[in-house]
């Protein structure tokens, strides 16, 4: 078997490219999916029967079907549904947004229920309120265990956005998929790929581990 | 005058009943210590006062409003009544002083430098002045406990209530919080103690209650009540306390 690694040089610009879409995917994806899986995680933790019930809905949902299902819907069934049509990076984006959304708010609500009631009687007895109570002692205790399963999140979706190849994001994946079409230079070019891929996953783990190391977890 | 005001007050946990029908009134000033058998409601009592427990029937009032009077007025008692608990619950992620000084500033809206001093005051006062820098994780459970009683004390309470405060607590760090807690009563807080310390009951104690079955059994002197048990069940109670 002959490899010719020039290749990878030569697309090199192209690959970056993707590359950088993919990170403008995940990161946009996943400030909305911290957003609204927070959101989603306290009406879980603390919201009342019916907030409650409007959370797991929506978690069981996304949680329940596959994102390559999920952005599809959005990309074409949605036009049909609601006349609501969206470009392939919205959909993209808000298809991270939904569905790492479910899963953080999960990650959030297990967080928040970790710390003991004992600290949030503390609060209420000295007369805050409960929003205060979650915001100045919960909150900050529960962020600290939020971390390394957010991590686990922030990698899975990041991976996730090159399922959106289907939908002709483009992409790291599929501007993989491209190059490889032109020029049949499959090991070079996956190769390439998952390396690239490597290092964007592995600069996060650092991050996360740098942000843990800083922090007491306690 | 009367601080707190149990009218018929009952509480029950479903089928449950842990208060049956309470009728008590502690005056400002008191000392009440109340003591009972594991499940007696001693604790469900004191946690009703703060509306740490909701109280399923009657009325309870204290400090002249009804913990039944909604959340906003709840967190008013709360302001007047502080409570120490037996796990201390001290904020981890907060200092001695930023958890003394939590309250002024977040309850009571003081600034940074107000609710310092307060705070440093009464770390001061129980002992803990130079303590002040470290976390609870640094510091001995009686001196968590203390500063657990420093944080209740700086929003300026009318009544402190403690729930089992030594419970937790290695024999020779029992003493360093009882201590303070005598030095409370005796500059004329109003209190309210479930306990063990007998001694502690006798010589502070103005008032002691034995509770059982959710219901107040004894009402009566410290000293009268635990020389002359008036009660089978409670003289038995306190040879197992002993």
């Amino acid at each position: 078997m002959e490899t010719d690694w020039s290749v990878v040089i030569d697309y090199m610009p192209a690959l970056l490219a993707g590359a950088k879409t993919t990170i403008y995917i995940t990161v946009l994806g996943l400030v909305g999916g911290l957003l609204l899986g927070t959101i989603a995680g306290l009406m879980r933790a603390y919201g009342g029967s019916v907030l409650n019930a409007i959370a797991f809905a929506y978690i069981e949902l996304i949680r329940g079907t596959p994102i390559v299902v999920q952005v599809m819907f959005l990309y074409f069934a949605l036009p049909v549904l609601a006349d609501i049509r969206i470009d392939p990076m919205s959909a993209a984006v808000l298809a991270i947004v939904v569905n790492a959304g479910a899963y953080i708010a999960e990650i959030v609500r297990g967080a928040f229920l970790s710390i003991g009631k004992g600290l949030s009687e503390a609060g209420l007895a000295i007369g805050l309120p409960h929003w205060k109570v979650l915001l100045y002692i919960v909150g900050p205790l529960a962020f600290r265990r939020l971390i390394p399963p957010l991590g686990n999140q922030f990698i899975v979706s990041l991976k996730d956005t090159s399922l959106f190849i289907v939908i002709g994001v483009g992409e790291l994946t599929r501007t993989g998929q491209e190059i490889m079409a032109s020029n049949f230079r499959a090991v070079e070019i996956w190769s390439a790929v998952a390396v690239i891929y490597l290092i964007m996953t592995g600069s996060l783990t650092l991050v996360l581990r740098t942000i843990e190391r800083r922090m007491k977890i306690l | 005058m009367s601080i707190i005001q149990f009218r018929q007050t009952s509480k029950h946990f479903g089928a449950l009943k842990v208060l049956d029908r309470v009728d008590l009134t502690i005056d400002e000033g008191e000392v009440v210590v109340l003591i009972g058998p594991s499940g007696s409601g001693k604790s469900t009592l004191l946690r009703c006062i703060n509306g740490l427990e909701t109280i399923t029937g009657g009325d309870l009032i204290v400090d002249g409003l009804s913990v039944k009077g909604g959340a906003r007025q709840l967190r008013e008692i709360r302001q007047e009544a502080g409570m120490v608990f037996q796990q201390f619950n001290l904020f981890p992620q907060l200092t001695a002083l930023e958890n003394v000084a939590f309250g002024p500033r977040k309850v009571r809206g003081l600034s940074r430098a107000e609710a310092q001093e307060t705070a440093i005051d009464l770390l001061d006062k129980v002992g803990l002045a130079e303590k002040a820098n470290h976390y609870p994780a640094e510091l001995s459970g009686g001196q968590q406990q203390r500063v657990a009683i420093a944080r209740a004390l700086a929003v300026k309470p009318k009544v402190m209530l403690f729930d089992e405060p030594t419970s937790a607590l290695d024999p020779e760090l029992k003493q360093e919080v009882l201590n303070v807690m005598r030095r409370l009563a005796a500059e004329g807080m109003t209190m309210v103690v479930v306990t063990h310390e007998m001694a502690f009951a006798k010589q502070v104690g103005t008032r002691l209650i034995f509770m059982e079955h959710g219901k107040i059994a004894v009402d009566g002197n410290p000293r009268e009540v635990i020389d002359t048990p008036p009660n089978a069940r409670l003289k038995d109670f306190l040879q197992h306390v002993e």
